[in-house]
């Protein structure tokens, strides 16, 4: 027995969303709003937030950030020995040769290989799975940049950047960001990128969590996945662009005057090592959900597991803003089979609101994504969050007030993806509400460079969710879809020019994991912790003990 | 002879909040690559073969029912009907027989995008054997996605390269629809250039982005820009505050008060 698609266990707490929701509805429509919290009453709630708890987080005692209190799933991975023992890696022959190299295959790094071929480089992708597996894919909810101008400017979208990550934000990169916004924008649509658009070619647009104005724009719900596609195939058409597939790198490889010279990566198939020398490297691997700090649930790819952070610290890059980790708020809790999956933002963009087990509103739907996140779990905490019959807790997201108010059929066609996938499940949205909470959705902080994508190691670049600066301390929706396009472009063209005019012939090394390594034991750390992991490990126990030679540390054997 | 299955406790969950008791669940038989395991009930296929014990390299990616890696095909005791679905959205059923398709060689072609016009005889030269379509529908039923892939590919034997792109938006690219076709067309790959085509070539351009460009190109906003970088963090929390907020329902047409930063 079912109501409206969920165990009968729900109907009474779906009945309350339905009763409170006439009125609701009239406030929507009288365009009155549940107050924002002020910026104080923000700072507040962030003691809710995973962020805040320290009892999450240690120092870590090693490297150029040595002191700094991080997650301690990233420090594990940090305080950890690389896969391979760098005296054995023969350096003298390369397997492959390349002007640029780039790691990763999610949109940062597809785009960075276009920009950097059409710089004149040969280029060579390395991916850890298949080209286009990465969060880039997954990204729902639209991209930011201030196209209309007789309401917009990037001066606005440069305050909502910086108000978002708590003024903490690199201005250089932020400015760098949105004045170059428009511009990706315009190359994506160059591409083909199928934008939702009015009759006459205006570009739809709606409002993110804390934006002022709106500058979100979309492809259906769809919008990663539409970029993704597109930039993916645009590289496949370049014929100076190779891409490895299921060969992540596990170390970079720096050459006697100190510039990154390539990669060492793994072919995760055939087990061999393979070296890469390259006359410039960009990282592009993406974020770290995967790790599923403090216990999260997690919206990510499979593939997200730190590994740029990795292999770019112990090759001398320095980590910025990865003591913020975000976790979007609206998660699924229930259906089981889909836990931990995303509900775009958009869906309180367009009107719906987040109500308790009471069906009363709590908190202003368009908070900034930590805010919104804390005020959740404070609620839950409160006892007033809607119980699961599978133990758990969330809060409803009353979906089916969008096609009451922008007409009926609006999540259908709005929302087709996620209609859908609730849809196999027997519950339709536009009937009935979705039970979410916080997941772990996106790796605000990471490698620290500059708005050129430099990082502290010359010839090393970094595009994308392995960067931090440009979020703070927390990322609003529709930038990290514009960051991969904006900073792509920048890390694509710079690499191609730095093979071009400022890479030097010389030896290549292993000599920064050998030090890494004895700065490990110098700091007393010992561990057969090996990183990166490449690939989460969801064996169950059971059958891993039964697995006697395999080690469980990611993929080594 | 029947082999007797040991209780096995439930799967893992991820998330961790608080440690609570897992219940002891039901285990029901499936066959992966025709080798039978017991899993629990009301997992999806994904877990099911990783609770089993698999860990995937290939045929799996975002586990979010977006990126297509995980194309599974199965069948039913007792049901000759091949079915399809994404391993990462389909709950494991008693019996089912169950095999991944993480790859398939499908044929794309190259092309320079930049030379391509909105003429359909452009699909028709890239892929000649979009007319090896027998109309069988095999591909429609392959569909993890439920799009009607025959209606698109025919939208595009007409010439219809707006309605291919239309029908096929929400294509995931598994190659599903491929791996079943009788005339061995990529269909997939048809779409990707329909679509680009349709965006870039057919569909009306965003004059006000151009126009946004050239206003940033001839270096309207560096001022202002460069200013609001050197700004203090107190002064830029008022300019954070006061900033104008275009209200949810607003139309098109909405227009601030303060238009000095536009």
């Amino acid at each position: 027995m079912s109501y409206l698609g969920y165990p009968d266990f729900f109907e009474p707490y779906i009945k309350k969303v339905e009763q409170t929701r006439p009125v609701r509805l009239e406030k929507r429509r009288r365009g009155e709003e549940f107050p924002f919290m002020s910026l104080k009453e923000r700072q507040e709630m962030l003691k809710y937030h995973p962020d805040y708890k320290e009892e999450g987080r240690r120092e870590i005692k090693v490297g150029p950030n040595k002191g700094y209190r991080i997650a301690h799933e990233f420090v594990d991975l940090l305080e950890s020995k690389s896969r391979v023992d760098p005296d054995k890696v023969d350096l003298t022959s390369d397997d492959y040769e390349a002007d640029v190299l780039v790691i990763g295959g999610g949109g940062a790094a597809t785009i960075a290989a276009i920009i950097a071929e059409e710089n004149g480089a040969q280029v060579l992708m390395a991916t850890k799975l298949r080209h286009g597996d990465a969060n880039t894919m997954m990204a729902e909810g639209g991209i930011q940049a201030a196209t209309k101008r007789e309401k917009d400017s990037p001066y606005y979208h440069y305050l909502d950047v910086m108000g978002g990550g708590h003024f903490k934000n690199d201005p250089d990169i932020v400015a760098a960001f949105v004045k170059q916004a428009p511009d990706a924008l315009q190359w994506l649509e160059n591409l083909g990128v199928l934008f939702s658009k009015f009759p006459d070619g205006r570009l739809e647009s709606m409002h993110g969590g804390g934006t002022c104005r709106k500058r979100m724009h979309y492809c259906a719900d769809l919008s990663g996945m539409e970029i993704m596609r597109v930039v993916r195939d645009e590289a496949r058409n370049r014929r100076n662009i190779k891409v490895l597939e299921f060969s992540p790198a596990v170390e970079l490889i720096l050459n006697e005057h100190g510039q990154c010279s390539g990669a060492l990566l793994y072919n995760m198939e055939t087990e061999e090592y393979l070296v890469v020398k390259a006359k410039a490297v960009i990282l592009a691997t993406g974020g770290s959900g995967r790790l599923h700090v403090q216990g999260f649930m997690t919206t990510n790819h499979y593939g997200a597991t730190a590994d740029g952070i990795v292999i770019g610290y112990r090759a001398g890059a320095r980590l910025s803003f990865l003591h913020t980790v975000q976790y979007h708020p609206t998660g699924v809790v229930f259906p089981e089979q889909i836990e931990g999956w995303l509900i775009t933002e958009r869906f309180r963009a367009e009107g719906a609101d987040i109500v308790n087990v009471h069906g009363e509103k709590f908190v202003n739907e368009r908070e900034p994504r930590d805010v919104e996140s804390a005020r959740f779990i404070k609620e839950c905490l409160d006892g007033k969050g809607v119980p699961t019959p599978t133990g758990k807790v969330g809060v409803w997201l009353d979906s089916p007030m969008l096609d009451i108010l922008h007409g009926e059929g609006r999540v259908r066609t709005a929302f087709v993806g996620k209609w859908k996938v609730y849809d196999r499940l027997g519950i339709d949205i536009s009937k009935a509400p979705m039970l979410v909470y916080p997941t772990l959705h996106y790796q605000n902080g990471g490698l620290k460079d500059n708005a050129e994508c430099e990082t502290a190691v010359p010839g090393l670049y970094v595009a994308g969710e392995v960067t931090g600066g440009l979020h703070g301390e927390n990322r609003l929706m529709g930038n990290s879809l514009m960051d991969i396009v904006v900073f792509g472009r920048i890390a694509g063209r710079n690499a191609a020019i730095f093979a071009r005019e400022r890479a030097k012939e010389g030896k290549l090394t292993l000599d920064h994991v050998k030090r890494y390594h004895k700065e490990l034991k110098e700091a007393g750390i010992k561990t057969n912790r090996v990183a990166p992991m490449l690939l989460p490990d969801y064996t169950s126990p059971e059958v891993k003990e039964k697995q006697l030679t395999v080690s469980h540390l990611g993929t080594l054997r | 002879m029947s082999v007797k299955a040991k209780k096995r406790k439930g799967p893992t969950t991820t998330k961790v909040k608080e440690e609570r008791k897992v219940p002891e669940v039901k285990l029901i038989p499936v066959y992966i690559m025709g080798k039978r395991y017991e899993v629990p009930e009301g997992l999806t296929l994904m877990k099911a073969m990783e609770y089993a014990g698999y860990r995937f390299i290939r045929g799996c990616g975002c586990r979010g029912g977006t990126c297509g890696a995980c194309g599974t095909v199965y069948r039913k005791p007792g049901d000759y009907k091949l079915q399809v679905a994404l391993a990462c959205q389909k709950t494991v059923e008693p019996d089912m027989y169950v095999t991944q398709i993480p790859f398939f060689p499908a044929n794309r072609a190259q092309y320079e995008f930049a030379e391509l016009t909105s003429a359909p005889e452009e699909v028709f030269k890239l892929y000649p054997e979009l007319f090896r379509c027998v109309a069988c529908n095999a591909c429609t039923k392959a569909c993890p996605q439920g799009i009607q892939v025959m209606d698109a590919i025919s939208a595009l034997k007409q010439g219809n390269i707006a309605e291919a792109s239309r029908i096929s938006f929400e294509c995931i690219q598994c190659g599903l629809c491929t791996s079943r076709c009788f005339g061995e067309l990529a269909q997939y790959h048809m779409f990707q250039l329909a679509r680009r085509i349709y965006g870039a070539r057919i569909l009306p351009r965003a004059e006000h982005l151009a126009e946004m460009v050239k206003a940033i190109n001839e270096g309207k906003y560096d001022d202002i820009l460069n200013e609001l970088k050197r700004v203090k963090k107190d002064e830029l929390e008022k300019l954070y505050r006061e900033r104008e907020e275009e209200p949810v329902t607003a139309g098109e047409d909405w227009k601030p008060r303060d238009t000095t930063y536009l």
